[in-house]
């Protein structure tokens, strides 16, 4: 089974790469972008069956830091 | 005073925090692989060191803090015993929980590198019985995610608890509230992000660190 992890910054938490790379876009001309935010990805195989607790704990204890971060499991 | 300094994969301010260990206690430290499951007995202070243990991967301090030996330093900062945590070894105390909050990128994306004037707060803590009361000093920084972030909650209760050990006289990075350094509630775990064993001598341009490190010899032995 393969997972996909997205880990970002929470909303609220000032994310100083997601303006930088923001700043690029509009000065490549790209006009209307109002917010960048920069994230993660992880892809991880794991033995099938492996339950949603074990996936929520290896996100809370590693993959992501809570106190800043959120992330989104998808199946993929 | 018997120290011990965690050596961390890809770390590499752990022998400046063994010199400067060695020249105020005038013992050299035990120097403890990351790997290892247990400390020394004894120990009047737990160093974790500056650098960038496991090359930053995933997160500063991230792999680091989840190593065999973290296990036994948190649980020895549990039972009283002083722990420093310098730069990625602040970063180290975040992850682990020991500390609250967490160190994000600098605001202005800049690796800064250089000395930093730092405004002591706290002078009741076991690390900052040397300095005065808003007494400013001098410290090296070098890094690249020394941020501090808390939410409002955190941060209040940090504040209303006399936490805040260094504020940034000029804050580098954008760390909340310009915190520099910050206490557990217990005050026997110190996380900074400048670098005060880079200041102990002459040779250095000054000795402001080093009256960190003789205030907890101080305190250690009363």
């Amino acid at each position: 089974m393969k997972l996909r992890i997205v880990v970002t910054l929470k909303n609220g938490v000032l994310d100083p790469q997601g303006k930088a790379i923001q700043h690029a876009l509009g000065s490549l001309g790209f006009d209307g972008v109002s917010d960048v935010r920069a994230g993660k990805i992880f892809e991880l195989t794991v033995a099938d069956g492996t339950s949603d607790e074990a996936i929520d704990e290896m996100c809370h204890k590693l993959l992501a830091n809570t106190v800043i971060e959120n992330y989104r499991v998808e199946r993929i | 005073m018997k120290t011990a300094v965690i050596v961390f994969p890809g770390s590499n301010c752990d022998r400046d925090i063994a010199v400067a260990l060695e020249r105020v206690t005038g013992t050299a430290p035990a120097m403890v692989w990351h790997g290892e499951s247990e400390l020394p007995d004894g120990l009047g202070l737990i160093a974790l060191p500056g650098g960038f243990s496991y090359g930053d991967y995933l997160r500063c301090g991230a792999i680091s803090a989840r190593s065999p030996i973290v296990r036994a330093v948190v649980e020895a900062a549990g039972r009283g015993v002083p722990v420093l945590g310098i730069c990625n070894g602040f970063q180290i105390l975040t992850e682990t929980g020991l500390l609250p909050g967490a160190l994000m990128r600098n605001r202005d994306l800049n690796f800064v590198c250089r000395d930093v004037p730092l405004r002591v707060e706290n002078v009741r803590s076991i690390f900052t019985g040397r300095y005065e009361k808003d007494e400013e000093i001098l410290i090296p920084v070098a890094h690249h995610d020394g941020n501090y972030f808390a939410d409002a909650e955190t941060l209040d209760r940090i504040e209303g608890e006399g936490r805040v050990a260094f504020r940034y006289a000029e804050n580098v990075n954008g760390s909340a509230h310009d915190i520099a350094g910050l206490l557990n509630a217990q005050g026997n775990v110190l996380g900074m992000m400048p670098h005060p064993e880079r200041r102990i001598e002459a040779a250095h341009g000054g000795d402001d660190g080093r009256r960190m490190f003789e205030g907890l010899m101080e305190a250690v032995a009363a």
